[in-house]
Parts: structure tokens; sequence; C-alpha cells
């Protein structure tokens, strides 16, 4: 079978389909857990969500009901746990990360269901899905992204500043119980794609790898969205490409692909850092003080002449090896 | 005093893990008056404001904004709150705009664009802490001093008539300090309430109308404005120095009624 015809399959469009909501939706929430330090939050709800999806295959209900519904009363119990006190709040979040997980497995053991049934949905499997649950996904992802991007302005407000957010009468926890519960949808949204032990990682490493570069909430959270979207249908094409060759499993491809988008982005984010401070403007004031004019000065500073230009007051000093030369009439000043 | 006050405590006490930290206070701010609320640390000065403003539970007694009690509160487009600068930022990178526009909450609609309005009043409150060049720049990104400033527009961009500001002077180096102390000059020109923490006030000193000193949770001064030493006198640090125990006569600075209690005293 050629790409091309490949690529026409109902499976593979439903696949690139759920795909690409999923590389859209998952960033978007997991911009504001990261904002709120809960980069795990989402690996929490992801391990709840696997005793939720155990419970659907030994019911026979649909395992992505299911895995919603106990992945959404996990992410507001983990809410309340957070909220009523920090003391013993991170173990009591990891008795529920791996109760959910032995709680799946056990189950699923008691249903005598195989380990491949719950394999699929633990590490992935884009492109068994079928049409019906491409349709909850996309009604799912869409409501995600949605409420994220139109509740952007109440939901950075009540990260950034819980305290001013209560004052200016935004109902906090309305707002923090909201985050954790469209966490939990978007875990079950990519529980497909990633799979639930990888879900975390489409939610923060585009979210990790966009702030790399931004200095603004708007562009980190439009960054990694187009990152995700980027990582996860990118992911699918290359590990579609490579099972020609090997077998090639699309979730970790995906994580995978995200994680080298990081590589990439973080030493640009430093040079770029470093940059920034080199060239931020000398305190005002200084030069007045002292007139030293340098001696011998063979070299003419001007834009583009190669030395770091930094704005002083109303002009521009020259650093080079540990000197700041200012223009001066027909000689340079020490500034 | 006919108006209605801005902000009215009554016999309100305040304890935090058990433990009171305000103790009876009496208070009433009118409208247009400009108070600073001064102590030592511990004394209970910011946990006064953030009772005022909710962030705080009471044990005992109520707060009126406008003559509303707390709990039935709603009007918060007239409250601006600027909080105690937070050392760390958060995971994510804001932008000083976008820190500043969520001041304009209080009078935003969900899930509606910004208007008009809600722009200009935005700019302007950049323009009157003098950050409009660098809106676009990391908050982290700025001193300590400019943080402030960035939250003190923030709580300008919702227009409020009443302001708390908790210890917006603490670590900020004297020329932030001027430009603190002009834009609340501004504010004050503009008729607007202005309750005030401060351990120093340095340059704010000309603007203040009327100061309440606080010591271990109780109000120890409240009438005209005071220099910084006087404050920091002995007689108001530490209590009680020249009486001797049990002794029963109200101190000279003791509010009117409060029982001459030592300070180590919880009843």
């Amino acid at each position: 079978m050629t790409p091309l015809e490949l690529f026409g399959e109902p499976f593979m469009q439903r696949a690139l389909i759920a795909a690409l909501l999923t590389g859209l939706a998952a960033p978007a929430i997991g911009t504001f857990l990261v904002q709120r330090r809960l980069a795990l939050m989402g690996d929490g709800i992801g391990h709840v969500a696997v005793t939720g999806v155990a419970l659907g295959l030994a019911t026979g209900a649909s395992p992505l009901w299911t895995a919603v519904l106990v992945a959404v009363l996990g992410a507001v119990l983990i809410e309340v746990i957070r909220e009523r006190g920090q003391t013993n709040g991170d173990v009591a979040l990891a008795l529920l990360f791996y109760g959910g997980l032995a709680g799946g497995v056990f189950v699923s053991g008691l249903a005598g269901q195989s380990a491949a049934a719950l394999n699929r949905f633990l590490f992935g499997s884009l492109t068994t899905i079928s049409s019906g649950d491409v349709l909850i996904t996309m009604g799912l992802a869409i409501t995600v992204v949605t409420l994220c991007v139109g509740l952007a302005p109440q939901l950075f407000a009540v990260a950034q500043d819980q305290e001013f957010a209560r004052v200016a009468g935004l109902r906090v926890r309305a707002y923090n119980v909201l985050v954790a519960v469209l966490a939990a949808v978007s875990v079950t949204v990519a529980m497909r794609t990633v799979g639930l032990l990888l879900v975390s990682a489409l939610m923060v490493v585009p979210v990790a790898t966009a702030q790399q570069l931004t200095r603004s909430f708007r562009t980190t959270i439009g960054a990694a969205m187009v990152l995700g979207t980027l990582a996860s249908v990118g992911g699918l094409v290359t590990a579609t490409f490579a099972s020609y060759q090997v077998n090639v499993a699309p979730g970790p491809t995906i994580v995978l692909l995200a994680l080298a988008c990081y590589t990439v982005a973080w030493p640009i984010g430093i040079w770029q850092r470093r940059r920034a401070r080199l060239l931020e403007p000398f305190a005002p004031g200084e030069a007045a003080v002292s007139h030293d004019a340098c001696g011998e000065h063979p070299h003419a500073h001007g834009p583009g002449c190669g030395h770091l230009a930094v704005p002083h007051d109303d002009h521009v000093d020259y650093v080079h090896d540990g000197h700041r030369h200012a223009v001066h009439g027909a000689h340079y000043d020490e500034h | 005093m006919s108006a209605t006050p801005a902000v009215e405590v009554r016999n309100a006490s305040v304890a935090l893990g058990g433990r009171p930290v305000l103790r009876g206070i009496d208070l009433a701010v009118v409208p247009g008056d400009f108070v600073a609320l001064m102590g030592a640390n511990g004394s209970g000065k910011s946990t006064l404001v953030r009772a005022m403003v909710g962030l705080r539970p009471l044990v005992d007694g109520e707060v009126r904004l406008f003559g509303t009690p707390l709990d039935e509160y709603d009007a918060w487009s007239r409250i601006g709150y600027v909080p105690q600068r937070a050392t760390a930022g958060s995971g994510i990178p804001a932008s000083v705009w976008e820190v500043v526009a969520a001041g304009r909450l209080t009078r935003r609609r969900l899930l509606r664009p910004l208007s008009t309005a809600d722009r200009a009043a935005i700019d302007e409150a950049l323009e009157v802490v003098g950050l409009t060049d660098r809106r676009r720049e990391a908050v982290t990104n700025l001193s300590g001093g400019q943080q402030q400033r960035v939250l003190i527009a923030r709580a300008l961009a919702g227009e409020p008539e009443l302001f708390f500001l908790d210890e917006p002077t603490a670590g900020v180096d004297l020329p932030n300090q001027q430009v603190l102390a002009d834009t609340l000059r501004r504010l004050k020109e503009r008729g607007a309430t202005i309750v005030l923490v401060a351990h120093e006030l340095g340059p704010l000193a000309p603007l203040v109308d009327r100061a309440v000193v606080l010591r271990d949770g109780r109000v120890a001064y409240d009438g005209a404005a005071l220099r910084d030493h006087e404050v920091h006198q002995p007689w108001f640090a530490e209590p009680h120095t020249h009486h001797h125990h049990h002794d029963h006569v109200p101190h000279p600075s003791a509010p009117l009624g409060a029982d001459p209690h030592l300070p180590g005293d919880l009843s």
C-alpha cells in the first residue's frame, strides 16, 4: 500500500483528526496547569483514568465515557486535596495516582481482560479509533479549546494571582474546579492518541517549549497549541512512514517529537535571554559624573561595527574588552 | 460624619491558625480619606487590610464596604486591591500589559472581547505608573519597584474609587517610591479613598491625612498623620514599659474603652 492510499483510508483519516484535536486541546489546558505549577496534574489524572477505562472494559460500557467520569471525579478530588492542606498534599496525590493505576490493572484482571486491551489506552492506539469515538473526541476537544480560549482572561487572572482575583470578584474556586475538569476531559481526549501514561507530556512539553521563546501569556498559549498540533500530527505521520520498515507506535513518536522541539528551543531561549540581558540599557546618569576620555583608539565604533551597542541615556555605549565607550566629539569617553 | 464610610470595621477580630491576630478593631474611613495603617512587623496591619477585602475571615465583628456587609458585597469594580508583591512569578511568562489588563476583569463580562473603553483604561493605567514603553516586556524582567508599579496599574485599570495597598513601598528604591507617591497623589486629587499599609512612609508621608497605628492586634493610635520616627518610638513599639503589671490606668494611646491587657494576654 502506498502512503497516498494509506492516508486515504478512513481509519487513517480518523486518526489524523484525533491527533489534530488532541494536539490543540492538551497544550491549551496544559498552559494553565503549568502556570499554576501543577505540571504533573495531567499525569495524576491519567493514572486515575486507568481505573475508569478498566471499569468500562469490565462492565461493557464505553471506556471513553467511564474514563471521562472517573477522571473528572479524580481531578476534582485532587483539586480539593490541593486546596485543603498543603502539608500532605503531594503525598495524598501520590496515593491517588498509584491507587488509580493499580485499581485499573486489578479491575481489568478481574474482568478477564487481556493486557493488550488496557495497553491500547495506556500507550494510545490512534489507528483503532471508531468513528463514534472520533465524534466524541471532536466534541470534547472543541469544548476544551473553546473554554480555554474564551475564558482565558479569567483563568489567567486566577492562576496568576489568586488573591487579587478574589478581590476582583471572580469565583476562584469555580474556576479552579473548571481547570481540573477541563484537564480531566483533555486527558481522556488524548488517551487514544498518546495514551494515559504519556498524556501529561502533550499537555506540558509544548508549553515548556513555547515559554522558552515567549514573553507574554497569549503568545505562549498560542505557540503551545501550534507546537502541540505539529508534534501530534507530525508524530502520527512519521510513525506511519516508519512503520513500513519497523514497528513504530504513534503515541511515543508524538511525545519524542515534542521533546525534540524542546531540545531545539531550549538553547535558543538561553541565547535570547542572555542577549536581552546584554542589551538592557545602562542605568542613567552615571556618564556626567566622570569625563574620562579613553586613550588611543584605532577602531571606529558605529552601528554594525561588531561591538555590543547598549542604549545609555540619550546615546549608545559600545562594549568591548570590559570597557564602555561612548562617542564624544572626535574621541571616545569611558562610561 | 454624615457620608457612608467607604470602609467600616466594627469590633472585628481575626484569628490565624487559632491565634488571635486582630482583636476588637473599630475603624471607619470616610470617602476621600488617605489613611496609613502603620505598626511594627506582626502588629496585624496587613491582616487588617486583608480582612477588609475579604481575604481573611472574621471570627467576630463585621466589615462593611460602602455600607454593605462584606458577605453581600458584589460591586468589586469600586475596589482596587494591591497585594504585597509576590516574589516568584508564575510558571508562564506574562507581559506587563496582560497583568494590568487583568485588573479590568471587574468590569468585563464573560466571553466578551476587550472594549475600546477597556483598552483606554489599561493604557491610561500604564501611563500613570510610567510603564507604557515596557508594556510588552515580561513582568519577571522588571525590577522589584517596577513590578510594584505594575500591580498598582492593575488596580488602576479597573477605575476603582477605594484603594487598598499592602506594603507598596517594601523593598522599593527611592526613585520608585517617588513614582508611587506621585501616582497616589494623582489618585487622591481625583477623590479616591486610599487605605495603605506601610512600615515606613518615606515620600508618601505628605499625602497621609490620618494614621492608624496597630500594636499587637489592637488600634494603638488613630489620629493625625505621624512622622515615621514617631511611630517607632519605644512607647509605640513596646507598650506598658513604663507601667507596672495589672495597671488599670488606660494607656494614653489605647483606644477608648479597650482594656489595658498585657500584650501576651490573649483573652
